[in-house]
């Protein structure tokens, strides 16, 4: 969804997220809604300044959002408020799943399918599930093709079965059409009357059954009658005429299930029929400038452009045709991959890519593992990793902080390209462990490269926010000094990279030389205001995103476009159409809707893929093609036309009629019928139950954060049993209940500060907004531990004690989990030993343990110990 | 690899997408919502403009006093090594020379846990009254009252005599330290010159703090106030007309004044003037009365030495001069 959408939402759902403190520009719209007449509830374990402004304000603690969410599943199916025509067409809810599925409740809390890891430790596995248990019932079994982009982390065993239908060898492409029909599978079975004990809706049923307001309460501490308040609110505000949405952000991913915390809010947005349609949906707060367009053009190791995973040595990726079968779904969307992967490989290698020699497949780097932050730094403190080039990051005050300062001391090299001198650019001299004496500089061999950045405004680009809308920026100044773009940081390390490789004839060697890198000014093209040389032309990287014709250099006009044969070019499938056809950047567009008629925008920037703001709004119109109301119209079949039409740019072929049966065994969207809105699934239905794509399970499951003050109340099994943790000396954890550290703590950011302050802990006027660093501590507690207001608070954890000053504060409130008093606090983890303002490091006390299917930290919540210093 | 037909410029704004309706506007917003604050706010010289802050709609962000002071260019204290003050997450302590918003944070939970409890986050600003103590008291005539009826102190007039200070019913000024002169909020004396809106309401992102002209911002107020009431909220608006004289910058408020740390009943330094006037008339008879007597009494005493010792005087009203008591 778009963040301008929530202001059509009847009631918004603040869970796993601050939005008011750290997304204070997009609660705008949330405000706007407010003033509308919706609801607006937050549910947390502090009251922030979004509980503030909230309805209703419904305290839990820290981690058991999962209770708290299948509690509102349950509430929904239980009482019938779940919206039934919406969840009968257009989820799986008929869908049913193999006989040999056991779930949680069958099986002490665990799913079936789950095995010893025998991989590489560095991947921080100790088990693994085998999914194929949770797979639709069809014949034969098969696989649903590859898994979401986001969980190919590549160090997963090979668990699928060999996908249905393959029983003659598709001929060798391209064209890849052969290969894609070998993928379909044969039609799953359905009960459209929700009866079948295997269906996903029963299951989902049972899964959720022992949610109840009263284990709500034990689990989470949340009053039953504010939970109840939460369920009634949320469901009167659902169905045909009205909307809800969901807002998260890190506070929701970053647990060792916090994939399935999301999973969890969509299986319950499904069962509302909230997604597709105006003022539904689920909002994905992101963190930082650009950090969807990040992924979108990624920087994460295991995607390449465009959500396709990134070739691995531990997947069947042997060959560019073993990738696409892997990677490749029969139908839905993706069996328009090898036209995206092809295109894509053509955008690497240039005229090197031929049929011949499979694009260049094999010049493509392979991952071999889990190469994310943690994995790197374990690695790195074992001295396994020389050198590191940190943009925009600062480990040094990072999870586990101390672990990460360490591995910084064993590198050879580190080039830290920042605003100003970093805690990680002068880890050597000024860093906790060289003031105690533990370390001296002298003895830290890692030679840091410190290059000064240019600001914002002394850089142009392009931003992609949160709701995957692209905007490009100008600059208004030169840069002073020696501070350079990333762009031409980049740009200027490739072209000298390039030119170390030219006469290289190491085969390892060939992809780099075949790399196309030809970002630099045409002649007479470079700008004449500026006093920097050196800059890429960042017009030429978005005809590489727009994609054109291989041979005459001819822009395509989107991503429907693309050919697997190599005729076209494209870097990026979703992020064509940025280009209009003669060229020009919509991403820079600024066309706002008329004033005080908040809309769709299209013409305000570029969001993909098509300049799309809603993603699947198909569903924003009943089966027969008329909206669900006159109140959520959004997009909607006209038959005179003999096309789809409405406020947005429709997500489902324009001229596919409401009433075309799908094809049974035809590929791509042709599987799907006129009434299947979720175009990039397999069977074209929103998921309530997930048979692939996430490692941890198909339904979300109360589990134990990895450090707990209590045991789970619900299952046998304590903590999500794939998550990662990673063992070293530096990283112990505290076994469930231990005495010496009875308190839950959580780490956040507040809105004066952004992330580890280095862009505003060194600039005055917001320096003196939030001097200090200070823990958050309810009146109960401080008086318990004689903390009074301001005091020096020693907080410690199995990985280090840090000091900070207390903020006795009603604001945090005991809670009653499990029968005991339960106390929460919280601290902010801006602070380090540079700067303006300076504290000690939050991140000290975290530790490195990980979502499996993301390999995201759990730091908001861990356990800790809280005395006066 | 060479691109052909050179690239075209960036910047040309993007037409439409073709073949898509312009939505249609949304349901009307209730009569009683305010607009956007993006909305373009028309205002002329000689058009009383002002800010309505509406405290239930802060967030408490902060983003008007960093505006604030970025376009003021206000020196951070200390070079922004400030300390943490203890007092929630108001780290700014209150309004003077060099902080022209301050937003306040007040915490309402009960010990014992009973309800939910309130935050209270508002963001203060001078007032602008219509009727300005300290632009009566300023013996430099450094503060004008603009075209725009806002009250601005000009520091090359100003002497730093610290008059205003005192005169403020509401603690707004304080000496500037690095120009040693009274400073307060300008209402961007400067912005709004060239018809810019103040930059506080321009950064503000949920429309907590709004500008426009005066009679405007209280239609919109008076039917908040009204929304509010509906829904059992106890809003109301500070600084309506009958404050002196209205304040160009009022606030909706849910609690006591005193809750935020306003006075219930703001006072001008000239409500002094009748009563000091008639204190001064009385202190005069009093004195003047005094003096009288005293003369009177030097004459009964110069008498009283001119007699016979032994003789006593009779108690009562010591008798004027000239008035011989009969012996």
């Amino acid at each position: 969804m778009y963040a301008g959408s929530l202001a059509d939402a009847d009631c918004i759902v603040i869970q796993g997220s601050n939005m008011a403190e750290c997304h204070p520009v997009a609660f705008r719209w949330v405000m706007q809604a407010k003033l509308r007449g919706a609801k607006v509830i937050h549910v947390d374990p502090r009251f922030t300044r979004t509980s503030a402004v909230a309805d209703i304000y419904a305290p839990i603690r820290a981690g058991s959002d999962i209770a708290f969410l299948g509690g509102l599943i349950r509430y929904m199916i239980e009482e019938k408020k779940y919206f039934h025509d919406y969840v009968v067409n257009y989820t799986n809810a008929a869908t049913i799943i193999n006989e040999e599925f056991r779930d949680t409740e069958d099986n002490d809390g665990v799913f079936s399918g789950l095995m010893e890891y025998t991989g590489d430790p560095i991947n921080g596995f100790r088990a693994v599930y085998d999914n194929r248990t949770w797979q639709y019932a069809r014949a034969p079994v098969g696989d649903q093709g590859r898994t979401a982009a986001t969980a190919q982390s590549g160090e997963q065993p090979i668990t699928s079965g060999p996908p249905g239908g393959e029983q003659t060898a598709p001929p060798k492409g391209p064209p890849y059409d052969a290969l894609v029909q070998g993928l379909v599978p044969p039609p799953a079975q359905t009960d459209p009357t929700l009866q079948h004990p295997r269906c996903v809706f029963q299951i989902v049923r049972r899964h959720f059954a022992r949610y109840t307001p009263e284990m709500v309460e034990r689990v989470t501490g949340c009053p039953k009658e504010i939970f109840l308040q939460v369920a009634e609110t949320l469901a009167a505000n659902s169905g045909p005429d009205r909307t809800s949405s969901f807002c998260y952000a890190v506070a929701w991913t970053q647990h060792t299930y916090g994939v399935q915390m999301i999973g969890a809010a969509a299986l319950l947005q499904l069962l509302l029929g909230n997604i597709g349609r105006p003022g539904g949906g689920i909002m994905a707060l992101r963190g930082h400038a650009t950090i969807q367009g990040s992924t979108d053009i990624p920087t994460l190791y295991h995607s390449i452009q465009g959500y396709m995973p990134a070739p691995s040595a531990l997947r069947p990726h042997d060959t560019l045709e073993d990738y696409l079968k892997a990677e490749t779904l029969g139908t839905g969307w993706w069996a328009n991959t090898p036209k995206y992967m092809v295109s894509y490989l053509k955008s690497m290698y240039g005229d090197a890519a031929t049929p011949e020699n499979d694009f260049g497949y094999d010049w493509h780097p392979k991952i071999t593992g889990d190469h994310s932050h943690m994995p790197m730094m374990v690695l790195m403190a074992e001295g396994k990793v020389q050198g590191m080039f940190c943009m925009g990051q600062n480990p040094a005050t990072s999870l586990n902080g101390r672990l990460q300062r360490l591995a910084l001391s064993k590198l050879k090299w580190l080039v830290v390209k920042d605003n100003f001198e970093t805690e990680t650019a002068a880890f050597w001299y000024a860093s906790p462990e060289v003031k105690s004496g533990e370390w001296r500089p002298q003895d830290i061999q890692t030679e840091v490269f410190l290059f000064p950045s240019a600001q914002i405004a002394e850089m142009e680009g392009c931003f992609t926010n949160t709701q995957r809308l692209v905007q490009f920026h100008e600059k208004a100044v030169d840069p002073p000094g020696d501070c350079r773009s990333d762009a031409w940081f980049t740009h200027q390390l490739a072209l000298r990279l390039k030119r170390l490789y030219a006469n290289s004839t190491l085969p390892r060697d060939q992809g780099f030389r075949n790399l196309v890198w030809d970002y630099d000014y045409d002649p007479g093209q470079y700008p004449t205001d500026t006093r920097i040389q050196g800059e890429p032309d960042l017009r030429k990287v978005h005809r590489e995103w727009q994609g054109f014709d291989s041979r005459t250099k001819q822009l395509v006009a989107g991503f429907t476009d693309l050919k697997d044969d190599g005729s076209t070019t494209c870097a990026s499938w979703i992020y064509s159409g940025i280009l209009t056809p003669d060229g020009q950047l919509r991403a820079a567009s600024r066309q706002p809707d008329p004033e005080n008629q908040p809309g769709s925008n299209l013409g305000w920037g570029f969001a993909w893929p098509a300049n799309r703001r809603i993603l699947y709004n198909r569903a924003s119109a009943r089966p027969d093609g008329q909206p669900w109301s006159e109140r959520k119209r959004w997009v909607w079949w006209d038959a005179a036309q003999g096309r789809w039409v409405g406020h947005d740019v429709p997500d489902f072929p324009l001229t596919k009629a409401p009433d075309t049966p799908a094809r049974p065994g035809a590929t791509g969207l042709d599987a799907h019928s006129g009434a299947d809105p979720f175009i990039m699934k397999a069977d074209g239905k929103g998921w309530l139950f997930t048979p692939t794509g996430m490692v941890d399970g198909p339904l979300p499951t109360h589990y134990e954060a990895a450090e707990s003050p209590i045991l789970n109340p619900l299952y046998k099994q304590q903590n999500n049993p794939v998550h990662k943790y990673w063992d070293h000396p530096a990283n112990q954890l505290a076994a469930p209940g231990d005495p010496r550290f009875p308190y839950v703590i959580t780490t956040y950011r507040l809105t004066e500060h952004h992330l580890s302050g280095v862009m505003s802990r060194w600039l005055p006027w917001l320096a003196q907004l939030q001097p200090e660093l200070f823990i958050e501590l309810s009146p109960e507690l401080a008086k318990e531990k004689g903390i009074q207001n301001l005091d020096w608070v020693q907080v410690s954890t199995p990985r280090g004690t840090i000091k900070a000053k207390a903020l006795v504060t009603g604001r945090l409130r005991p809670l009653q989990v499990d029968g005991k008093t339960l106390h929460q606090v919280g601290m902010p983890w801006h602070w380090g030993y540079m700067g303006l303002v300076t504290g000690e490091v939050t991140n000290d006390l975290s530790a490195l343990v990980a979502d499996p299917n993301v390999s995201i930290h759990e730091g908001k919540t861990f356990v800790c110990n809280v005395e006066k210093a | 690899m060479r691109l052909p037909n050179l690239l075209p410029p960036l910047y040309r704004p993007t037409p439409q997408q073709p073949g898509l309706e312009p939505r249609p506007p949304f349901p009307p917003l209730p009569a009683t919502a305010p607009g956007l604050p993006s909305a373009p706010v028309v205002f002329q010289p000689g058009q009383p403009v002002g800010f309505f802050t509406d405290t239930t709609l802060c967030i408490g962000c902060k983003a008007c006093e960093v505006a604030c002071n970025q376009w003021n260019q206000l020196p951070a204290w200390h070079g922004g090594q400030n300390t943490l003050s203890g007092n929630s997450y108001d780290n700014t302590r209150q309004l003077d020379g060099t902080h022209w918003r301050h937003v306040k944070f007040i915490e309402q939970f009960d010990g014992d846990r009973r309800s939910t409890g309130r935050w209270l986050l508002m963001s203060d600003v001078c007032k602008h009254c219509v009727q300005a103590g300290c632009l009566e008291v300023c013996p430099t005539g450094a503060i004008i009252r603009t075209e725009f009826d806002t009250v601005v102190i000009q520091a090359d007039a100003c002497n730093g005599c610290r008059y205003c200070v005192t005169a403020c019913p509401f603690d707004v000024i304080e000496i500037n330290p690095v120009t040693n002169t009274a400073q307060k909020c300008t209402l961007c004396y400067d912005r709004l010159q060239v018809g810019l809106t103040p930059a506080c309401a321009q950064a503000c992102p949920t429309a907590s703090i709004q500008f426009g002209p005066i009679q405007e911002l209280r239609r919109r107020a008076d039917q908040r106030v009204a929304e509010l009431r509906a829904q059992n909220v106890p809003a109301y608006i500070y600084g309506d007309e009958s404050m002196l004289g209205g304040l160009n910058a009022f606030f909706l408020l849910v609690d006591k004044p005193e809750v935020y740390g306003l006075p219930s009943n703001p006072r001008l330094p000239s409500r002094n003037q009748l009563p000091s006037w008639l204190w001064s008339g009385l202190s005069a008879v009093v004195v003047g009365l005094i003096g009288l007597l005293s003369f009177r009494k030097r004459r009964m005493d110069d008498l009283a030495a001119a007699r016979p010792a032994g003789r006593e005087q009779a108690p009562g009203p010591q008798p004027g001069p000239g008035k011989g008591v009969p012996q």
